[in-house]
């Protein structure tokens, strides 16, 4: 039964496997009854027939890996598998059935050792690794690896100890040598993979001196050293995902897997260290790093002195030419030459760290001793200007910067030594003495300003901070800090005048920087923070010396802002010093009252008017200075009380002040209110600064000005953020102030119609309370819904975008069903739709007492804000799926087509003494298309949504009479809006089944368009997805309820395209869908050729389907749609092309 | 070459009325002989203004379909036996029902057994795909297979 499914196809072959395993799966099979029926396939004379049946058998195992098998199963299935490895012809299922039975795992019954080890041997008997194909080879280097890692015991240990008598006997040497025979000449990328990881395995199997891996050493170093270094040239899209980096991690991991490669590998490292190749280079170093790693001080030490000069090579050769700026100058930091530096100082660190003590010892001597460095430190030393120095210093400088650095962070002990060797000269080169006298003077006037020598700056800065970062990661005992002998001890003896020559190079620094004078204040700054953020407990820096630390940066915050690059710098030092103070010592440690000064200075800036900083660069440093989390609150108080006391100007009249109102606005709310969120004190702040702005506000009198607008974002931000009950707070208070609003002194609330003047205070509070309205929880209840949402309706028709968002958020957030009929204040949401509905009341009868409502005796400036404002109020529908969204998308629409309308026409007979009339109308239709745009332009979310309204869309289209939109298409911007709204409710409505008279309805408006001479312009602007609607739905699906034939009024019927379609009211729908949107595609074949021809093809094609259709009509229509495309052939294409009488 | 007409004066027959079709709404309107007959028999004799239908050359019955093999079978009568218009109307026949239903269909066009002296010939001629389609390359051949097929056929458009 097998032969004929394995003789198919690999996908029928798959699925042959498939079913045979899940039956083994469910019970329905049992193993030993699948290799009984197979028995003839299994062992068939026929080496095809036999492999095949192998192969099957091995395929359904490989999917049984999670299937429990007994052990007695498995092992016969072992025997069986190991027997036939000597069968060389069925070798693929065999070495596929190995795996999957080696891979097995122990919770659902594995191989047992003794198996395993029989296996082993047998595969090592008898199968050649390299004389077979990759496939094979791919498959056996796998067996090999299973059996090396689930089954170390059985293969490795119990192997060697085995009695000697044992017939299973193998020894290690057996085994690697096998190994090396598999992996030896081997090309194929995932091949090498499993050879290297297989070499790494051994190297971590047999650590033993006399073992087999030492004694082989060679021989796999032979093997793997030609692929060294890897240079792999494979196409990316090779389908393998093996990449260049694989292989050389793979390589890497091998080498250094086994000490005993050291005499072989590290000579051919230090060989290729010297190559041009840049990438053999990189590799070379990232190997060496491995290897000394891995293979350890002892073996390594011999060739300390080599790797040190290859070393020195490679460290001076690519290093940046700038060594400061080179972030700044945006260097590719990933480049190959930085790589390959970044490389050496970390073989250096590694070299250093992996010797003992006495090694590590003479290999330090090696490197602070070379005469190299001596020289070459004498030079830059010597040097009285950087500002046009070679690149070849530049170069020698950042190199030996970066070898200090790395030797200072190994250890404290080479930290000291390189201190003690270098530091003294770089400070004599400086100018500082040891032991000075705290004064704070400049001593050495030379120094300073004959133009500090940058390179024992640059260098004493770095030690400085490689020697900050070992404090930080290593304890630093007490009788360490008093020693003599320490880094720590004489870098504490120079700090204090280090500290003030560092300040004095800050000090002379000015606006015009050359790059090298640049470096020189960064390194400054540098060195000012290294110095001040040392652990508490081995600060080499009195506290004297610390404030006036703080008080150089100070001065430069205030004193020299038109500095910008000093100033910035100074900045974040100082925060960073905030933030190290922080984390290390909390503020009210000496040094963190010491700090707090820096801080309120700062602060105190906000207040005085001084013209020497300017709002905006205090605002910065007060905002950078607030990531220090201890002090945001009193930065947010300081920000508040600078907010309420510019408000207040700005409120009374002093234009002047408004900007700066902006600025701490916008500050506060963008940049130091966020990390108050993080800090959880959010809440106590909002609430207490929203309230105290409305008591701002009640208490003012006279508004001169307008920075509502930030001042509400600020709001809504302060709101938003707030607990329920906070919210609550805020919104009572606001609500007081609303009361005393001053059109509401000579009229309550209820009274008020018609048109009211509002004072610019009202409209202050007015649009402030918006805001909080809008920025509520939805669960925050709203105290006298029904007054404020009057108040909001009165202020709608004045163009108050504030009213109307906040009045969208209401009907947004408002419960749709209230469990409380009690509290009469609150509105159910049906309510509150119908009273702002009323607003588009839409009549004709000069009812005086409905007259307040009527929206066509608005004048146009009310009418166009009342349309706005019902699209958003459309929109919070929108957003909660609410029904009533379709009435206010109605009425939109009323407007849109408002001139065509006739109750307009009257109007406009009305107004036609006014003289304003057609504009008006075109104008509402305008702002009637924008709003649109508010309810339409959304985001994916609520998609769902969007399709009801589509579908609301699409009742109002085809409930419109065709004239007006045909009328309306006219316009251009209504044009563009309703041909593709019409398109995507098509699109939408035709995918869902339900839809399909809105989806007819729509279809007979596009076909009336395509009739009208306008609207064929339309339709060309959009043919493409015309056409791909209309191609959609020639195959729309058969609908499954009948149309009643009532529903397709007559109406309708005037503007179909043809009469079958009035014949067949109650035909199905769907028939006519696709009959009629065949008949569209006739029609279009008529429009110009040059523009329809391309779709030909697709339209044929689409038709040529329809012509099987299964009635009869869309049959009849197919055939001459087809003829009508048909017709359009390249023949009179080009007639009409080069026709003359065409043009 | 044959000069004037080969049958100047044929037997003019009444049309047959519409059938107008009930509809079903919810069965599958299935393709039947009908159908094929009343796309076919509006096409125009190439020798005179008749239809096929009037001068008698094709009829409901002479048209065998059978859906679910997808053939279509049509006979049809010349009017004389010498009528060397019989491959053109062949043709015709032939492009109609290209045009009008599915590829799929396999459709053989035969004149009636005796009524045509080559008849044979005819036929292979006929139910030739090359052969047809050559012909159908032949800008002559084609208007004429054009005149014949759309003479009295008007669309509304």
């Amino acid at each position: 039964m097998f032969v004929v499914l394995e003789i198919g196809a690999s996908s029928i072959k798959a699925k042959s496997v498939d079913a045979i395993s899940s039956l083994i799966k469910n019970d329905l099979l049992t193993l030993e009854a699948l290799v009984r029926e197979m028995e003839l396939y299994l062992t068939s004379t026929d080496h095809i027939i036999r492999g095949r049946g192998t192969l099957l058998l091995a395929e359904v195992l490989n999917c049984l890996l999670e299937k429990p098998l007994d052990s007695h199963t498995i092992s016969i299935l072992v025997e069986f598998f190991t027997a036939k490895l000597e069968d060389w012809q069925v070798l693929w299922g065999v070495l596929v059935g190995c795996l999957a039975l080696l891979k097995r795992t122990k919770k659902f019954g594995m191989v047992d050792n003794s198996d395993a080890r029989t296996l082993a041997k047998s595969f090592l008997i008898n199968v050649q690794v390299q004389s077979l194909a990759v496939r094979d080879r791919k498959l056996c280097l796998e067996v090999l690896q299973c059996l090396l890692d689930a089954y170390t015991d059985a293969v490795v240990v119990l192997l060697s100890s085995c009695d000697i008598w044992d017939n299973f006997f193998i020894t290690g040497d057996d085994l690697v040598y096998g190994i090396c025979e598999a992996i030896d000449e081997e090309k194929d990328p995932r091949c090498l993979m499993l050879n290297f990881h297989l070499v790494e395995i051994l190297g971590h199997l047999y650590p033993d001196p006399s073992g087999p891996m030492a004694s082989f050493a060679q021989d796999i170093f032979d093997i793997l050293s030609r692929y060294y270094p890897i240079y792999f040239t494979h196409p990316k899209d090779d389908g393998l995902d093996i990449k260049r980096e694989d292989l050389s991690k793979g390589l890497m991991n091998a080498f250094s897997s086994s000490p005993f490669f050291e005499p072989f590998v590290v000579p051919l490292l230090l060989e290729k260290l010297s190559s041009s190749l840049l990438s053999a280079k990189l590799d070379s170093l990232k190997y060496l790093n491995s290897c000394l790693y891995h293979y350890g001080g002892k073996r390594m030490v011999k060739h300390s002195r080599v790797i040190w000069s290859n070393l020195k090579d490679v460290i001076f050769n690519f290093s940046p030419e700038r060594p400061l700026l080179t972030d700044e100058l945006d260097v590719d930091m990933k480049s190959e030459v930085n790589q390959i530096r970044m490389e050496a100082l970390n073989c250096l660190e590694t070299a250093l760290s992996c010797f003992d003590f006495s090694e590590q010892d003479s290999f330090l001597c090696l490197i602070i001793d070379d005469p190299d460095i001596g020289t070459k430190l004498e030079s830059l030393t010597s040097i009285t200007s950087y500002s046009g120095t070679s690149a070849e210093i530049q170069r020698d400088l950042s190199a030996i910067g970066g070898i200090f650095t790395s030797i200072a962070k190994v250890s404290i002990y080479c930290c000291n030594k390189v201190f003690l060797k270098f530091f003294p000269c770089l400070m004599d080169v400086l100018g500082v003495s040891r032991n000075h006298s705290s004064q704070f003077c400049i001593t050495n006037h030379k120094t300073v300003h004959g133009g500090m020598n940058f390179g024992a700056l640059f260098l004493s800065v770095e030690l400085l901070s490689s020697s900050r970062e070992l404090s930080l990661v290593s304890n630093i005992a007490a009788e360490f800090i008093a020693e003599s002998k320490s880094w720590f001890f004489m870098l504490k003896s120079f700090s204090m005048d280090l500290c003030h020559v560092l300040g004095s190079v800050l000090r002379t620094s000015n606006t015009s920087m050359v790059a090298s004078e640049k470096e020189g204040v960064l390194c400054a700054v540098k060195g000012l923070q290294s110095l001040s953020t040392f652990p508490s407990s081995c600060s080499p820096i009195s506290e004297g010396c610390y404030e006036d630390v703080l008080e150089i940066l100070m001065s430069i915050i205030t004193g020299r802002s038109d500095e910008t690059y000093l100033w910035n710098l100074s900045l974040k030092a100082l925060v960073q010093i905030g933030l190290w103070i922080e984390s290390a010592s909390g503020h009210d440690s000496a040094r963190g009252i010491c700090y707090n000064k820096v801080v309120e200075k700062i602060l105190s800036m906000l207040q005085t008017n001084d013209s020497m900083v300017s709002l905006s660069l205090k605002l910065v440093a007060i905002s950078e200075i607030a990531n220090v989390g201890q002090y945001v609150l009193s930065i947010i108080r300081a920000l508040e009380d600078a907010i309420i006391s510019s408000l207040v100007a700005c409120i009374q009249g002093g234009l002047k002040s408004s900007d700066s109102l902006v600025g701490l606005l916008e500050c506060y709310t963008s940049r130091v209110l966020p990390r108050c969120c993080t800090s959880g004190s959010f809440d106590d702040v909002a609430v207490q600064f929203s309230i105290n702005i409305w008591n701002q506000l009640e208490n003012v009198s006279v508004f001169n000005t307008d920075v509502t607008m930030q001042v509400m974002i600020t709001m809504k931000l302060l709101v938003a953020g707030c607990t329920v009950e906070n919210q609550s707070l805020i919104l009572k208070k606001a609500h007081c102030v609303i009361l005393s609003m001053d059109f509401l002194k000579t009229q309550p609330f209820q009274s008020i119609h018609g048109i009211i003047a509002l004072s610019c205070r009202d409209k202050w509070i007015a649009s402030l309370f918006g805001s909080v309205v809008i920025a509520l929880r939805s669960q925050t209840p709203l105290t006298d819904m029904k007054g404020i949402l009057n108040l909001f309706l009165i202020l709608l028709p004045e163009g108050n975008l504030p009213a109307a968002q906040a009045l969208a958020s209401m009907v947004n957030k408002c419960p749709s069903s209230i469990n409380e009929p009690e509290i009469s204040a609150r509105l159910s949401l049906d309510q509150a739709c119908e009273d702002i509905l009323k607003l588009c009341l839409w009549t004709l009868e000069s009812n005086s007492h409905l007259k307040q409502y009527n929206f066509l005796d608005r004048d146009i400036c009310s009418q166009r804000s009342i349309v706005l404002g019902m699209a958003w109020v459309g929109k919070g529908l929108l957003m909660r799926g609410h029904e009533k969204v379709t009435e206010i998308a109605m009425f939109l629409m009323k407007c849109l087509v408002s001139d065509s309308n006739e109750d307009i026409t009257l109007q406009q007979q009305k107004e036609n003494g006014k003289g304003v009339g057609m504009d008006a109308n075109s104008s509402l239709a305008t702002s009637a298309a924008d709003a649109f745009h508010v309810l339409l332009n959304d985001s994916e979310d609520c998609l769902n949504k969007k399709i009801a309204l589509y579908r609301a869309l699409g009742h109002i289209i085809s409930d419109t009479p065709l004239a007006a939109v045909l009328a309306e298409s006219k316009k251009v911007d209504i044009r563009n809006f309703i041909i593709p709204a019409l398109l995507d409710t098509l699109a939408i409505s035709g995918s869902e089944t339900s839809h399909k008279k809105i989806v007819y309805s729509l279809l007979l408006v596009l076909s009336g368009i395509l009739m009208d001479d306008n609207g064929k312009v339309t339709i060309l602007e959009n043919i493409h997805t015309v056409i791909e609607c209309l191609i959609k739905l020639i195959s729309y699906p058969d609908l499954m309820i009948r149309f009643p034939s009532c529903e397709l009024s007559i109406g309708i019927q005037k503007r179909s395209l043809t009469p079958t379609s009035v014949r067949k009211v109650c035909a199905e729908l769907s028939q006519i869908v696709r009959e009629t949107a065949i008949q569209c595609l006739v029609a279009m074949s008529v429009l110009p050729h040059a523009r329809i021809f391309p779709f030909r093809p697709r339209v044929l094609k689409a038709v040529a389907t329809a012509l099987d259709d299964r009635k009869r009509a869309v049959r009849q229509e197919a055939v001459r749609c087809r003829q009508a495309w048909f017709e359009l052939t390249f023949y009179t294409f080009f007639v009409v092309w080069f026709d003359p009488s065409n043009y | 070459m044959t000069l004037g007409m080969i049958n100047a004066n044929p037997v003019v027959h009444a049309k047959r009325e519409r059938i107008i079709r009930s509809e079903d709404i919810h069965s599958d309107d299935a393709l039947d002989a009908l159908d094929v007959f009343d796309s076919v028999r509006d096409i125009k004799d190439p020798e005179h203004p008749y239809s096929l239908e009037q001068l008698s050359v094709l009829s409901e019955e002479s048209i065998a379909v059978d859906e679910k093999l997808g053939r279509i079978k049509i006979t049809f009568t010349p009017t004389v036996k010498h009528c060397s218009m019989a491959t053109v109307i062949g043709l015709c026949l032939r492009v109609k029902l290209m045009q009008c239903f599915p590829p799929h269909f396999k459709v053989d066009i035969t004149v009636s057994p005796g009524s045509l002296a080559n008849e044979e010939a005819v036929n292979k001629q006929l139910n030739d795909k090359e052969r047809v389609s050559a012909a159908l390359e032949n800008p002559s051949l084609r208007q004429l297979v054009d005149e014949c097929l759309y003479s009295n056929e008007l669309y509304s458009y």
